[in-house]
């Protein structure tokens, strides 16, 4: 019996089946390493937006859909790359807001977008810190959300107090224009979360602006109430000239036809919320919907990119006004696709880092661009006052983001044919 | 605010909350014959009105058809839809205990919630006729044309029923059913079938008061509850099984909701309608003119 002798390589216990293995794996080695920056690049970055697609603010997050059927022809066009987005409904409800997050993760979202509100939208947060994904709100407006000292949390939407400081901004260069003003108006706000917020801030910084204005009475409403004609007939009755608002959508549609009912037209209806310029309002109400002000977060209808995104609309939805839900949204997606672009990367921590040096200056929303702070706020965000006018909604301040010039005092309800 | 323009307000809002009370008192008359023949508490009576107020709206919208014109002919689609409810579901459910009855009718008002859901979706809807804006002006007093329309159908619609109740054969035989079911029985009576035309007959209500309704609130699917909610705290206060007490009970929610919106704040408008409630079961715990427990 003739015993081959080893050879080296069986020495080392190398055969031929192990070099075929070690030949595949240097393959995959030198197929992914080299090369695994580009490949990210390839394949979209998957995107969890987590919207209220269901539940008392469905509507609004169907809306809210809108920006992001809009965004990926728009960001092909802007050479962005490709977002795979992962829908997620959070059925305006905090816990499953923060469950669907943790889903979404779960199923591989690299980045998290949404949530319309401020109870959601910090659920999210803190799963998204938690788990160190990348969270980029569109919409919410409590100001704790960014004061927590979270890494991964960013937001492209101003706080409450931005909002009300703004607001009392644009109402003062409204009033100048016109060179008229009223000198007494009713307070009514929706008693939920957002009104309260908002009347403590109205309580803080309006008198940091010395308006022309006093308020004479304060009204809380419930915002889902079915009658709002004792609501209106309390304020008609303190004789003020104006009405200063914080309103939601159908309670906005209720009070209006109460002031028509109650033959009351205010000298201005200046609305600091939603409600007001919403498209149902105004297919609603048709011409007794024109004339308010809403002092809100909107968009600089000059820019480039605003033209761009509401002719995308406009084809898409001809009936519906470019808003600030499809605005912020979009917005949202477009800081997403921008750092994936610079990041080169899905890795949670480089897109976090490339959303931190985030400088877009060709967006959307009114102010200078979307940069954010160490806080991860854009506090470079600006509000517009918008009327309405004609069905539509024109910018009237401020000045450099407007594209018409106010008009004061509101035309009597009962002189509109 | 000065005395004259204070009584003006007082008197312009207290019309108001009678007017819309009435309409109340007609949404909670339904679930109150219901209940008061056939002892069955429907828990789906909000849902099935969000059923009549859609059904006026798809009318106005598609064919232009004036909810108030719309009463009669929505109130029979919605009675034989509480014709069919009650012989086909509810009634095999009299006998059975009362929980079963309350799952049953809690499980009905889910799936019309969810249906209509899926239908018409989240959105409010209304109806906007050519008088949703007018309003009568009488001296100081302002008052909403439509609530006065709503108010006055009401009455009609109330007066029809009272009568049927009274006079009618049927209405007697209903009564009779109500009054003593096993004596119903003995003298031939088709109790089931009388069951099913009352629960018919309540149904009816609902569909008249929801096409006036829509004329005043907008709808969304998710009104059903608080309106059944709201039914429910009219016939406990006015009596639950009394008509007039619903009509009354209804009459006093509108009034009270609207007076303690302007003396004190609007946003607590349904705290005074639980206070008063509290006040009726802790006082008089069979309703205003309910009869008395036994």
């Amino acid at each position: 019996m003739i015993r081959k002798s080893p050879t080296t390589s069986a020495r080392m216990g190398v055969t031929r089946r192990t070099v075929s293995t070690g030949i595949g794996a240097a393959a995959m080695l030198a197929g992914t390493a080299p090369f695994n920056i580009l490949r990210a690049q390839g394949a979209p970055l998957k995107v969890g937006v987590l919207l209220p697609r269901s539940g008392a603010q469905a509507s609004i997050g169907q809306d809210c859909q809108r920006g992001v059927e809009l965004a990926p022809a728009i960001f092909k066009e802007l050479g962005l790359p490709e977002l795979a987005i992962m829908n997620a409904d959070t059925e305006t409800n905090v816990e499953v807001a923060r469950a669907r997050a943790e889903k979404l993760i779960n199923d591989g979202a690299q980045l998290l977008v949404g949530a319309f509100d401020s109870g959601q939208s910090t659920a999210i947060a803190q799963v998204a810190e938690q788990k160190g994904i990348p969270f980029v709100i569109n919409i919410a407006a409590a100001p704790p959300i960014t004061e927590q000292g979270y890494k991964f949390v960013f937001r492209n939407f101003p706080t409450a107090p931005m909002i009300l400081a703004d607001a009392f901004a644009n109402q003062k260069e409204v009033f100048e224009i016109t060179g008229k003003a009223p000198k007494s108006v009713v307070f009514m706000h929706v008693n939920d979360t957002f009104g309260t917020a908002m009347k403590n801030g109205v309580g803080a910084v309006m008198p940091k602006f010395n308006m022309p204005y006093q308020i004479v009475e304060q009204i809380a409403y419930d915002p889902t109430a079915r009658d709002l004609s004792v609501e209106v007939a309390k304020a008609k009755a303190t004789g003020a000239e104006a009405l200063l608002m914080v309103s939601r959508l159908n309670d906005a549609i209720l009070l209006t036809r109460e002031l028509v009912k109650q033959r009351w037209t205010p000298m201005a209806v200046l609305s600091m919320g939603p409600g007001w310029y919403e498209d149902q309002y105004l297919k609603t109400l048709g011409k007794l919907s024109d004339d308010p002000m809403s002092f809100v977060p909107w968009y600089d209808p000059n820019k480039k990119l605003s033209k761009t995104l509401e002719a995308a609309l406009a084809k898409a939805y001809p009936d519906i006004n470019l808003n600030t839900n499809h605005i912020y949204t979009f917005e949202a997606l477009l800081v997403a696709a921008d750092a994936y672009k610079r990041a080169r990367s899905t890795d949670p921590k480089a897109l976090a880092d490339a959303i931190r040096a985030t400088n877009i200056t060709d967006n959307v929303s009114t102010g200078p661009g979307i940069q954010f702070d160490a806080k991860g706020q854009n506090d470079k965000l600006k509000n517009s006052a918008i009327q309405n006018r004609g069905g539509k909604l024109v910018t009237v301040a401020p000045k450099t983001a407007s594209n018409a010039k106010p008009e004061l005092p509101m035309r009597p309800y009962d002189r509109r044919s | 605010m000065g005395p004259t323009v204070a009584a003006e307000i007082y008197l312009n809002v207290a019309v108001s909350g009678l007017l819309t009370g009435l309409v109340y008192g007609l949404m909670a008359l339904g679930l109150s014959v219901i209940f008061g023949v056939v002892r069955v508490v429907n828990f789906a009576h909000g849902e099935m009105m969000t059923i009549a107020m859609y059904l006026a709206i798809v009318l106005f919208t598609s064919l232009g058809l004036d909810p108030l014109l719309m009463v009669v002919p929505i109130a029979g689609v919605l009675f034989a839809l509480g014709y069919v409810l009650q012989a086909g579901i509810i009634n095999p459910f009299i006998s059975r205990p009362e929980h079963s009855q309350f799952m049953l009718l809690v499980a009905i008002a889910l799936i019309i919630v969810n249906v209509l859901l899926i239908v018409f979706g989240p959105d409010a809807r209304n109806v906007q006729t050519s008088y949703s804006f007018d309003s009568f002006l009488i001296g100081t007093l302002i008052v909403d044309a439509t609530k006065v329309y709503a108010g006055v159908a009401t009455l009609l619609v109330a007066a029809a029923l009272f009568a049927f109740f009274r006079f009618a054969p049927l209405g007697k035989a209903i009564r009779a059913c109500a009054d003593n079911y096993t004596g119903a029985l003995v003298v031939g009576l088709d109790v089931k079938r009388l069951y099913a035309l009352t629960f018919g007959i309540g149904a009816a209500c609902v569909g008249a008061a929801g096409s006036m309704l829509v004329l005043l609130f907008d709808v969304t699917p998710a009104l059903g509850p608080a309106l059944t909610l709201l039914a429910f705290i009219i016939v406990i206060t006015g009596g639950l099984g009394s008509m007039p007490g619903a009509l009354l009970g209804g009459v006093l929610i509108g009034l009270t909701e609207a007076l303690a919106g302007l003396m004190f704040t609007p946003s607590a408008k349904s705290m005074f309608s639980f206070g008063l409630l509290v006040l009726v079961l802790l006082f008089r715990p069979q309703g205003i003119l309910g009869n008395r427990l036994t």
